[in-house]
């Protein structure tokens, strides 16, 4: 065993990150680390490589007791890892960036020459040719990786870990990644994969190991895991108990389509999406971690411009170049992370909500007090916002009044589809069933819905009709009477025939 | 293209504005040579060249703290505190001024350095506090005036006298940027400095040692300005509490004349050498414009034509740059 962690669990201000969690590996194994965001992957590497701290636990490396303080030491050690994105010093060479922190001298002095020739040489081994003194940044993301992978070599890194390491590769470039990851297994170098994307993990991994809320839940030889078992671990199969909120089925077909995406791309994320919203309804959108369900929501919404495909909006084509074109059509957002793009902390309720209104508040180039007062008071009250008054700051609001302030920034405006992005994230369970009725609700009164999520039982508890996204395409939609646990984890693993919503 | 010109390309954008200042400088100098006589004099070079070291000095250490993707900005009221300090400490001997003026600039650097990165300051704020402090003491130390420096133990020889023909103080100057040439190019601490300006955290994950790298960063930037400051009360005879206003924008200036991005990441010793000479030398032709007597420049007017030349030069390098990328 190359590497055993046992029993490691971390907190972060009181809140669990990992319970009691493990991960082994073996000499020159390739192994994948599967789960949902916040299972707890990536805290578990970052106490690997001493990024954080445990606070229980032992890690034993080539047969010793580890315990590193920075990731200076892991390295040391022969532990590298290649993060998706933050890897290397863009502005300088990429022979310096092989070499950075252990470059070779000569009288105290960079070596230059030994250098560049050792450079080009570790990158002959991954049949790379490229000019070394050049920048990484003039290179692409596959061979920027690769310089990446030549750092860790020349490191002598024992195991290695990449975090993702397909996310931006295309498929020619992702074969060029998998021969040198073979080549590494046969030069004694050990993989850890993180990744979403299940028949990558398939083709290039000898074993799996699976997370889900700080703990470790299944460990098991790639082969020996059906897809679909693999996908049931990752995503839980404790169903919390949400009344069924979806309305009967039947009278769906009849509602006209608000909203449709045809073979729709964009970038390598989103491939070849079929989707359709129709007027007061749920509409779901299902798939693993990067499986193109944020990227396609940012189509719809202008962040992305559509490549392939087409956008129909009630009826007429569309392409937005911006969200405000598609704000003024009434189509609203409400994204994945709040904290990043959606509220501004200090800024009270009344400015948060009003937000995305400010231009029709306006009054002589000023914004219109007593309107405004007016609209948050009925919203705080329409929606249940528990705060002590609109001046509050929404920082002090939990994290479920505080999605519905931002529910609100868009509903004030009148959209005519609202996407909502992991609505319940990071709120609790009662506030969770709140959002869903309310959502319900607005769906009800005419609005149409597109909900982001992955969690399983909400989507059965609350959506019309789901459509289930995998690898950038939409692979199966699942109408309200095929909506199911099992049926939603056999198209989530892919194994469905086409579009159809048949069973394999 | 063969390997041999294809080495000669510039390799980044910073490059293209590297080449840009060095155009300028020889053009202004062209023009210059070519409108007044006494130009290209020895006596007009030399003073030049003496006064002028100071501010190549505090560049320098500009530059690398820049390159981190920092500033500092207390470096014009460190070189004014060391200029008090080595002109006290002038009459016990040459050398104890020397020390005594570079180890006060060498401590407030250090203590930037420290507050930048034990206690997580930005280092705008830090060396705004720093810049502060300097002066205050500086003040306190001089009394509020100036401090006449002993003529006595040859203190004055470090700012006024000569070497095979050169002004000491631009020998010095010399010797520093040699140096630093040397370790931002060839030592692995240089290329380290500039790793970290790419991404401290990157680099940090690289295995880079972030937080010694910008103390001593700092503490270099406050020992030269130390050093210039000492050349300050050398040459003009006298410690000067209330010098040193400006320099440090001077010395940015310098440094983004010469093509180091402020974000950082990027840059070049010899560049910045450049930049600083090119204002320098724009000052020169502007008072060389006034000797003429066609006009008379204020001060002031001086001033002004400083700032649109130096806009004027930043806005042509955002040109060539924003195009080589695209």
């Amino acid at each position: 065993m190359l590497l055993s962690m046992q029993g490691i669990s971390k907190s972060f201000a009181g809140i669990a990150a990992l319970q009691s969690a493990s991960l082994e590996i073996g000499e020159s194994e390739i192994m994948a680390l599967v789960g949902q965001n916040g299972a707890g992957k990536s805290t578990l590497i970052k106490i690997l490589t001493g990024a954080y701290q445990r606070d229980e636990g032992t890690i034993r490396f080539q047969g010793k007791d580890v315990s590193f303080s920075s990731p200076a030491e892991s390295q040391a050690a022969g532990i590298a890892t290649i993060y998706q994105e933050i890897n290397l010093a863009p502005q300088r060479s990429v022979a310096e960036n092989i070499y950075l922190s252990r470059e070779p001298r000569r009288f105290g002095l960079l070596d230059r020459k030994a250098m560049r020739e050792g450079a080009a040489k570790v990158l002959k081994v991954f049949n790379l040719d490229i000019d070394v003194d050049l920048p990484v940044a003039r290179f692409n993301a596959a061979t920027r990786q690769m310089v990446s992978i030549a750092r860790a070599v020349t490191q002598n890194a024992r195991l290695l870990i990449m975090d993702e390491p397909t996310s931006s590769l295309d498929e020619r470039e992702v074969e060029i990644l998998f021969r040198t990851i073979r080549t590494l297994k046969q030069n004694g170098v050990a993989v850890v994969f993180i990744g979403h994307r299940l028949d990558e993990l398939y083709a290039i991994c000898d074993r799996v190991t699976i997370m889900r809320d700080g703990h470790t839940v299944a460990v098991s030889a790639m082969n020996d895991m059906p897809k679909m078992e693999l996908v049931r671990h990752m995503l839980g199969r404790e169903l919390a108990a949400f009344q069924a909120l979806a309305r009967d089925a039947g009278s769906d077909d009849a509602r006209p389509v608000r909203l449709e995406l045809k073979n729709a791309g964009s970038g390598l994320r989103v491939r070849d999406v079929d989707l359709s919203i129709r007027q007061g309804e749920i509409s779901g959108l299902a798939g693993l971690l990067g499986s193109g369900r944020t990227e396609t929501a940012r189509i719809i919404f202008g962040v992305d411009r559509l490549e392939r495909g087409s956008l129909h909006f009630n009826g007429s084509e569309r392409n937005y170049a911006e969200p405000a074109a598609a704000i003024a059509d009434g189509i609203g957002l409400v994204s994945e992370d709040r904290k990043v793009d959606g509220i501004i902390p200090d800024m009270s309720i009344r400015e948060n909500m009003t937000l995305a209104l400010l231009p029709k508040l306006k009054k002589a180039g000023i914004v219109d007090r007593a309107r405004q007062d007016e609209i948050v008071s009925r919203f705080i009250r329409s929606l249940g916002v528990k705060c002590a008054s609109p001046d509050q700051p929404i920082k002090e609001l939990s994290g479920g009044n505080q999605q519905k302030v931002l529910l609100a920034r868009w509903l004030c405006t009148d959209p005519s589809v609202l996407i909502v992005d992991e609505p319940t994230r990071g709120i609790d369970i009662g506030a969770k069933s709140e959002i869903l009725k309310l959502l319900r609700s607005l769906a009800d009164e005419g609005l149409s819905v597109l909900m982001i999520s992955s969690e399983l039982e909400e989507l059965l508890a609350a959506a019309d009709r789901v459509t289930v996204l995998s690898d950038g395409m939409s692979v199966a939609v699942l109408p309200r009477q095929q909506l199911s646990e099992q049926n939603l984890l056999a198209a989530m693993a892919h194994q469905i025939d086409g579009a159809s919503g048949e069973l394999a | 293209m063969s390997a041999f010109f294809k080495s000669f390309a510039p390799k980044s954008s910073g490059d293209l504005a590297r080449i840009g200042v060095l155009i300028a400088l020889a053009a202004l100098i062209l023009f210059g040579a070519l409108r007044y006589d006494n130009f290209l004099s020895p006596f007009n070079i030399l003073s030049f060249l003496r006064y002028n070291s100071m501010f190549a000095l505090i560049a320098l250490g500009m530059a690398l703290v820049i390159m981190t993707g920092g500033i500092d900005l207390s470096v014009g009221a460190v070189a004014a505190l060391a200029s008090v300090v080595s002109a006290l400490l002038s009459p016990i001997s040459w050398y104890a001024g020397l020390a005594g003026g570079i180890g006060a600039g060498l401590m407030v650097g250090l203590l930037n350095g420290l507050v930048i990165t034990r206690l997580r300051i930005q280092p705008f704020i830090a060396t705004l506090a720093a810049m502060l402090a300097a002066n205050g003491t500086a003040l306190l130390l001089a009394n509020n005036q100036s401090v006449s420096v002993s003529y006595d133990t040859g203190f004055t020889v470090i700012g006024q006298d000569d070497f095979l023909g050169f002004p000491i103080p631009a020998w010095i100057a010399l010797a520093a940027y040699i140096l630093g040439w040397l370790f931002l190019e060839r030592s692995p601490s240089g290329r380290h400095v500039l790793a970290i300006g790419d991404g401290e955290q990157t680099a940090a994950l690289m295995g880079l040692k972030v937080e010694r790298t910008l103390l001593g960063v700092y503490a270099v930037s406050g020992l030269l300005a130390g050093l210039a400051g000492v050349i300050l009360a050398a040459q003009f005879g006298a410690g000067q509490p209330t010098e040193g206003v400006g320099w440090e924008l001077f010395a940015i200036a310098s440094v983004v004349v010469g093509g180091t991005l402020l974000t950082g990441g990027s840059g070049s010793v010899g560049a910045t050498l450049a930049g600083a000479l090119l204002l320098g030398m724009v000052f020169n032709v502007l008072n060389f414009e006034n000797g003429l007597g066609w006009i008379s420049l204020s001060a002031y007017w001086q001033s002004v034509i400083r700032g649109l030349f130096l806009l004027v030069v930043v806005v042509l390098q955002a040109r060539l740059t924003s195009k080589s990328t695209a």
